[in-house]
């Protein structure tokens, strides 16, 4: 276990090494804000919370973890670094949980850069610090999963390209899982206890609770859970 | 050092390695040689615990790799084919990364070794370059700086001379030489010259099985005044 250390440091270091970081900061923190103002109405609505910003979050995840999380190990597997990898005194598991933690380490700082909204918030009005907290818990946990699913797909094919676009169609297949629209029309073809049964399997439906403020240990399980079972089936496939 | 027993590797319907056995000593260098394609790589790939053997096993300073292959990985260092390495660290970074990841935890230990491998292998003119920036030889010397770093008991080198010019070759096999005596070394080549230069041992390996196991005096002595390319050809003709 102590070997993740090293791997981990490389890794999220490894995205500031080159402007991969910068441009995934940047692009994450610009489209978060233009949403929030231009689409979410953050002005309009008149209220001091970051709704507006949040409400955003699971569709901004749906492109930007994906394009993240590709690299993790479709890129080791091109470049012939893998072999260098798993040579070193290190297990399989290790591996996977250092590369995990430290792009999920990265895509926390880059939700926790968009603080300057809640001071400006804090400065227009009287926000409620518990939602705030509750949103960003929530939005943190929900990037784990998004990544976990992306890093299985990137570990199942040595083309980015490929590893992008089953990243992008996995999430969408769970975010849209949780829309009532979508919902009506599964309702059609399926009895009702399995459209229930697949909407819990939902980022939308777990995430919604975050930004009321609303900490439920089921949603925080489910987040951590999908996680743990996309590392599972990752490590899996890498020891294949 | 390395005794090897009855390695198989099957991918599909086609058996890359058909059941290689040996054995390397301390003070031996081993040189690997035999048409693209013939297995030797994939018999390395075993040996350093990179692939799993379909059958049969490697023993490395009496640790089995398919029980215990962090051990096994610890003991060996390993330079795959062409070299790979994270391309945006330098060298001093990415040296000091596989020192961690060694298990130098200390900051001193890890400048130590790196600082070590670093004049054993000259990379000194380029320690503070990216890796990507650099030559193909200067690339195939940090794959050696960091097979080395460790100072492993047993070397397994994967073309260790490719793409290096005639006096980067000289070198990298006086180097070779002159760290054989404490250490047991498999290295593999097309150079059939580098063979007689520096091996104490040939195993020539044609369609996945060892068809020669003996010194370079007795390969030669199988066609006296021939040259060693007309030897090694009629010995693998099979696989044309």
């Amino acid at each position: 276990m102590r070997s993740i250390v090293p791997l981990f440091k490389r890794e999220f270091l490894g995205y500031f090494r080159s402007p991969v970081g910068y441009v995934f900061l940047a692009v994450f923190l610009v489209a978060s804000v233009i949403l929030a103002f231009f689409v979410g109405g953050f002005f309009r609505g008149g209220t001091a919370s970051l709704e507006s910003l949040f409400n955003f979050y699971p569709w901004l995840f749906l492109f930007l973890i994906p394009a993240a999380g590709m690299r993790l190990w479709s890129e080791e597997k091109r470049s012939g670094t893998i072999e260098l990898l798993f040579t070193l005194p290190v297990t399989t598991l290790d591996a996977v949980l250092g590369k995990y933690l430290a792009a999920w380490a990265f895509l926390s700082l880059a939700v926790v850069l968009s603080f300057p909204m809640a001071v400006t918030v804090a400065y227009l009005g009287d926000p409620d610090w518990g939602v705030l907290l509750a949103s960003y818990f929530g939005s943190i946990l929900m990037a784990g999963s998004y990544l976990g699913v992306c890093s299985l797909a990137s570990a199942l094919t040595k083309n980015q390209v490929v590893s992008f676009v089953i990243g992008t169609l996995a999430c969408l297949l769970l975010l849209f899982l949780g829309l009532s629209v979508f919902n009506t029309l599964l309702s059609a073809l399926f009895p009702t206890w399995l459209v229930d049964l697949l909407a819990n399997f939902s980022f939308s439906t777990h995430f919604e609770a975050f930004t009321k403020g609303i900490i439920d240990p089921k949603d925080v399980i489910f987040f951590l859970s999908l996680s743990g079972f996309c590392l599972f089936l990752n490590v899996v496939a890498l020891e294949r | 050092m390395i005794e090897v027993k009855g390695l198989v590797k099957t991918y599909g319907a086609k058996r890359a390695v058909d059941g290689v056995s040996f054995k390397v000593n301390r003070g031996d260098i081993l040189g690997f040689l035999g048409p693209n394609g013939a297995g030797k790589s994939t018999t390395m790939k075993m040996i350093t615990g990179f692939l799993r053997p379909t059958a049969g096993t490697a023993l490395v300073d009496g640790h089995d790799v398919t029980q215990d292959p962090v051990a096994v990985k610890r003991r060996i260092g390993y330079l795959p084919e062409s070299a790979p390495a994270y391309g945006e660290m330098t060298v001093q970074e990415f040296l000091g990364f596989i020192a961690e990841a060694r298990g130098f935890r200390s900051a001193a230990e890890r400048t130590a070794q790196v600082d070590r491998a670093i004049s054993l292998t000259h990379l000194d003119p380029v320690r503070r370059q990216s890796i990507e920036t650099l030559s193909k030889g200067y690339k195939q010397r940090v794959g050696f700086a960091q097979a080395l770093l460790h100072n492993p008991p047993v070397l397994v080198l994967d073309e260790p001379t490719d793409g290096l010019d005639p006096n980067q070759k000289n070198e990298v096999r006086s180097l070779i030489k002159s760290m054989a005596a404490e250490k047991a070394v498999i290295l593999s080549t097309h150079i059939l010259e580098e063979v007689e230069a520096i091996c104490t041992r040939v195993i020539i390996i044609s369609q996945g099985r060892v068809v020669v196991d003996e010194t370079p005096a007795q390969l030669q002595a199988r066609q006296p005044g021939a040259r060693l390319d007309v030897i090694f050809r009629s010995l693998t003709q099979s696989d044309v």
